[in-house]
């Protein structure tokens, strides 16, 4: 068959369904519309995946020309990671940091630091390092906010982890 | 506990309680951990993955203490047993599917559960029904500082907890909704929810999680910003912003369709239960487009033959593990059909 979506009147339809709601009808779309009129369902799995895949296959910027990083823990070398997509040990984190990073802070909306939960077995110095940087951004966001009742508190409770 | 226990009872995630419940079916957050000192999967040996299973099944129990949970040695259970699990949405497809020494810990109320070497050495998981963060918050991270008091998890001052794949690093933190959007998808609206979640840096997901289709009108709606964030930020945005906005679309498309379209509407409705209660044969799928909009029926308040109770038994029961659970024996695909059909037609018997 070849007709136009009916949607967008632009593109070969590819997408032919009886539709019977609210009346039966005929609807020939092409994949975009029907994915946009909920016919079908793509899903949107892309916004993490696909900077991850786009990253991927990407050169990396730092890393030269038929050079590659091993880490010498795992033996998982960088090229191996860009095709995987899983990392080979926790060591790799500090092996590939500065070729990792750009591509944490795509996948993260930017954010290169930690500001959650602490673990139980850990150096005290840690815990308060990573509740100073989430009070600090709290503290910015109600500043930014004009939230100044959250902005006082979050500056007591700095100063209260600081002085500890 | 024994698995075949699980069986006969309703799953947490269909319990159908909690506010919003019209259109929020179950919460879940998921904590990806691993343990300092061993490689991921990816690069760990047979043995080292065997280790990685004995030392946190060890600590896993001593965690539980005298609770009567399940354990479940993947590798000694069967395909339905396995199946079983993933429809009651306690361990994930990959973690059924995949190979080598792995398990899962699951709590009598199916509220807990833990998966040892799914894609990382951990996952920390709370299900409730209906949106109910804060309680389910409290018992994973409970479970975490119970756990992190016996073991070393990786753990980086920059990065946060360490992960297999960078994209859940920080936090390792996973908080995903599944919503029943039947008006929407009719409505042809949905379109709106995978923007606005797309704006939001979501994912939107099938039943069953990565990879799937929305079958029967479910979506899951998951964080993808594992980063920067704390995890009750990252729970609130949830429950303050995300699900509210999404569930304010559905419920106007409700009234929309029942207003503009009362008559095809309830024509919709009631005539799914006719299909349901009077199949001779019957694929999942199918059962499950048909509940979709019985259930629509129910919480619009226009279908009142069965009860929402007796509807949220019927989703978790039609599925295939289920189904031969109940048969005692396994079924080929035309065999759960015909056995599904029948089920059916004894549960809506009018």
């Amino acid at each position: 068959m070849n007709v136009l979506c009916q949607h967008c009147k632009e593109v070969k339809a590819t997408v032919h369904i009886m539709d019977n709601f609210p009346e039966k009808r005929e609807r020939h779309l092409c994949e975009e519309c029907a994915i946009k009129e909920g016919v079908i369902f793509k899903q949107n799995q892309e916004t993490t995946n696909e900077i991850l895949h786009e990253f991927l296959k990407h050169k990396v910027v730092g890393l030269k020309e038929g050079d590659d990083l091993t880490c010498p823990q795992c033996g998982m070398s960088f090229r191996e990671f860009q095709s995987r997509g899983l990392l080979g040990c926790p060591h790799d984190y500090d092996i590939f940091r500065d070729a990792l990073l750009p591509l944490i802070q795509r996948a993260h909306e930017e954010a290169d630091h930690h500001v959650g939960k602490v673990p139980v077995r850990v150096d005290e110095n840690v815990r308060k390092q990573t509740g100073l940087l989430r009070l600090r951004r709290e503290l910015k966001e109600a500043v930014e906010q004009e939230d100044y009742e959250v902005a006082a508190r979050v500056r007591d409770q700095i100063q209260s982890l600081e002085s500890t | 506990m024994k698995l075949d226990d699980l069986t006969g009872k309703m799953g947490e995630w269909l319990r159908g309680e909690s506010s919003m419940s019209d259109v929020v079916i179950s919460s879940r957050v998921r904590l990806a951990r691993n343990i300092a000192g061993y490689p991921f999967l990816s690069t760990a040996s047979d043995s080292e993955q065997s280790e990685v299973y004995r030392l946190l099944a060890d600590e896993v129990s001593a965690v539980v203490g005298d609770e009567d949970a399940l354990f479940v040695d993947m590798n000694q259970a069967d395909d339905i047993a396995r199946q079983l699990l993933v429809e009651r949405h306690l361990i994930s497809r990959q973690h059924a599917e995949s190979e080598g020494s792995r398990g899962v810990t699951i709590w009598p109320d199916e509220r807990r559960a833990l998966m040892i070497n799914e894609e990382d050495h951990l996952r920390i998981q709370g299900l409730r029904s209906g949106l109910q963060l804060e309680g389910l918050w409290e018992d994973v991270t409970g479970l975490d500082d119970a756990l992190s008091g016996r073991l070393d998890f990786a753990y980086d001052k920059q990065l946060g907890y360490l992960t297999a794949c960078p994209t859940n690093v920080g936090t390792g933190i996973r908080v995903s909704i599944m919503l029943h959007l039947p008006a929407m998808r009719l409505t042809k609206e949905i379109d709106r929810v995978i923007r606005a979640a797309r704006d939001m840096r979501l994912a939107v997901r099938g039943l069953y999680g990565e990879g799937t289709d929305a079958v029967g009108d479910f979506y899951q709606v998951s964080n993808q910003t594992t980063l920067g964030k704390s995890e009750p930020e990252i729970i609130r945005s949830f429950e303050e912003n995300i699900i509210p906005k999404i569930v304010g679309y559905e419920r106007a498309a409700r009234e929309s369709l029942a207003e503009d379209h009362q008559h095809r509407l309830d024509d919709r409705i009631w005539r799914a239960h006719g299909a349901l209660a009077s199949a001779r044969t019957i694929g999942t799928e199918e059962t499950l487009a048909l509940l979709s909009h019985v259930r629509m029926g129910i919480q619009m308040g226009r279908f009142d033959l069965i009860n929402i109770q007796t509807l949220n038994d019927l989703f978790l029961h039609i599925q295939p593990a289920h189904l031969q659970k109940m048969a005692g024996r396994p079924l080929d695909g035309a065999g759960r059909s015909v056995f599904r059909a029948q089920y059916l037609r004894e549960k809506l018997a009018v």
